[in-house]
């Protein structure tokens, strides 16, 4: 047995930063290195709220496919599918690591880090989506969403890309190239199951039916985007855009586009204002077991 | 099996012969030259079926060692800890795929190997059977776990079955991230609080017995072993590899501040190696023939996505063949 060959295992006590993975590399602090500083002019705390929200949707977004993961129809669908569930966890890291920083600069002080924010605060306080945290019944309701949300965030992140604040501008830039990705993944998949089998082309169009109502949320006014002029994109201006990929997509799936009604607010709340679905306490609690069951942890 | 490697191998009957003795003496030549096989060469079938079991038991064994560990990626407690540990399932899954491509070399079928898992024909890992309980656990597969499969497969990267032998270069490598990062986590770990060091040889407790499993029964109740390393598909016996590991492990243990669960463990100067305690081979057998404590589980979770996806499966197939369809019908026209 000779020494070389398991050289590698026994270098395992000494130091190195040399970590390569297959896919990915990065895993420490999402914004080593970038200036922190708010342009003058700028909403600092309404930035800090504007980021949050994006870092938000993406991170739970991202819970959800991680749930997937192992239970996959096949096995180039759990790489790719856990590459997604990778890119928005690395876009929800910036997001909130810039949201901390805005957070910061809007207080005077230090704001909190990604871990803070993913894992310390409450239901009301998260500021995603609804369509975020809905947990697929099946894999067409998965793409279906996938699709849904990746071309809406595409296009939002399209016009971020042009943002007064440099740092959000360079996250959307980044994250727009992910996007484009996820959102060609999601409507081949779309495709193959509306046009494949009868089965698979009544569960597509069921499950259409079932994320529709959950879209009307993406395109309301939102006033902490009103607050930030030239540095968020106006939600209303996205409806378009999103409407024509969708469209080009049902059409070659065969699929209808569904006539169902946005769903209703609470007392004129959603996802944005803090009022979510019964199921998002479940996933918060999941995801955030271990954090605060050891709080003065340090992993 | 002869007839057919020799007739729909074109390349393979120029310069070859057709007659089964010549086709054995040219096989056990390039073994002798240590040469490897590459998958137009003729091979005895027992070869071929051994071959077959070892990379699709190897490939399932990445598909459910994806189970235990991602049973903590919901709850991983950083955002930095989620994005390693999907990484890293996600590379276990890259492993069974590139494995049940080598395996599809030799005629084997990637549908027809899952059925065989979820039917119990063909065995995994047996450490995966163990249930992970904290998140320490993640650490210690990482350290232990995926350090007895680096020295079980670091000596496969010669294995005599080209298209294995390369997988196993790049899985290797691989692995060895995989162990570094595991140990990282171990290491802040300790550093923490005192109910994160409580964690951390808990988990150890649990997983070290196992992990010496891993490397297979004594070399006196292993009868292929020989068979194996003729054929030059088992470089190590069970023994050699299982004290190597030993002799490696016990520095990473002290320098962890982890205590391994073994009175028996201690230096022997005259030997040069590390004396340790019996392995318990009845709990081995036990978990091996289907009682330990997470093979229902794990076959269940597998067999349900294969069930749930089988309807997906289908829709691209017939999605595929339209199209397929369809061209040929403008090409015509």
């Amino acid at each position: 047995m000779s020494e070389d060959e398991f050289a590698v295992y026994q270098s395992l006590g000494e130091e190195s930063e040399d970590h390569r993975w297959a896919f990915g590399t990065g895993f420490t602090d999402p914004l080593e290195g970038v200036d922190p500083s708010v342009p003058p002019g700028v909403d600092a705390a309404a930035l800090a709220a504007y980021c949050l929200m994006l870092g938000d949707d993406a991170l739970i977004y991202s819970h959800r496919l991680q749930q997937w993961m192992t239970r996959l129809p096949e096995l180039e669908e759990e790489t790719a599918l856990a590459n997604i569930a990778l890119d928005l966890l690395g876009q929800a890291r910036m997001l909130l690591a810039r949201a901390g920083q805005a957070e910061g600069a809007a207080s005077g002080g230090t704001g909190r880090g990604e871990d803070q924010l993913a894992f310390f605060r409450d239901e009301r306080e998260f500021r995603n989506v609804r369509l975020a945290e809905h947990l697929d019944a099946d894999f067409a309701e998965l793409t279906g969403r996938l699709l849904v949300f990746s071309a809406w965030r595409l296009a939002l992140c399209g016009r971020l890309a042009a943002s007064a604040d440099p740092v959000l501008a360079a996250i959307a830039a980044k994250s727009a190239r992910e996007l484009a990705y996820h959102r060609d993944y999601a409507a081949q998949w779309v495709i193959r199951l509306g046009d494949g089998t009868p089965l698979s082309h009544r569960k597509m169009q069921a499950a259409l039916e079932v994320i529709w109502p959950l879209a009307g949320e993406l395109f309301q006014p939102d006033p902490v985007a009103a607050r930030l002029p030239g540095v968020a994109a106006d939600p209303a201006d996205l409806r378009e855009e999103v409407d024509g990929v969708l469209g080009t997509v049902l059409a070659a799936a065969t699929l209808d586009r569904p006539r169902a009604a946005p769903l209703a607010r609470v007392a004129g709340k959603a996802g944005r204002d803090g009022v979510h679905t019964e199921a998002f306490g479940y996933l918060l609690a999941e995801l955030q077991s271990v954090a605060r069951a050891h709080p003065d942890a340090t992993w | 099996m002869v007839a057919m490697a020799a007739v729909t191998e074109p390349g393979v009957t120029e310069t070859a012969v057709s007659a089964p003795a010549e086709l054995q003496a040219h096989f056990d030549r390039t073994l002798e030259r240590g040469r490897r096989i590459e998958p137009r060469d003729w091979v005895p079938d027992k070869y071929r079926a051994t071959m077959i079991r070892q990379i699709a038991q190897h490939a399932h064994s990445e598909i459910i060692g994806m189970q235990p560990e991602g049973n903590w990626i919901t709850r991983a407690p950083s955002l930095r800890r989620k994005a390693i540990l999907i990484a890293k399932v996600q590379d276990e899954a890259g492993h069974g795929m590139y494995l049940y491509s080598a395996a599809e070399t030799l005629g084997a079928d990637r549908a027809d190997l899952t059925a065989r898992l979820i039917s119990g024909r063909q065995k995994y890992s047996s450490i995966f059977n163990y249930p992970t309980l904290s998140y320490a656990d993640v650490g210690v597969i990482g350290w232990l776990v995926d350090g007895a499969a680096i020295c079980n497969q670091v000596p496969l990267c010669r294995s005599s079955y080209g298209p294995y032998a390369r997988a196993m270069v790049r899985i290797c490598k691989e692995e060895s991230f995989h162990q570094r990062q595991g140990y990282e986590l171990l290491l802040t770990m300790m550093g923490g609080t005192a109910a994160q060091r409580a964690m951390v040889q808990d988990a150890a407790n649990r997983f070290w017995w196992p992990s010496l499993m891993m490397f297979g029964p004594p070399d006196d109740q292993s009868p292929n072993t020989a068979q194996s390393m003729a054929w030059g598909i088992k470089r190590h016996t069970n023994d050699e590899l299982r004290q190597r590991f030993v002799d490696m492990t016990v520095p990473q243990a002290d320098k962890l501040g982890v205590t391994l669960p073994d009175p028996e463990l201690r230096w022997n100067d005259e030997r040069g190696h590390y004396d340790f305690g019996p392995v318990d081979w009845d709990e081995f057998m036990a978990v091996v023939k289907g009682s330990g404590p997470c093979n229902a589980e794990r076959i269940a979770r597998r067999k349900a996505a294969d069930d749930d996806g089988a309807w997906v499966r289908a829709a691209a197939a017939a999605h595929a063949a339209k199209h397929k369809a369809a061209g040929h019908a403008e090409g015509a026209a």
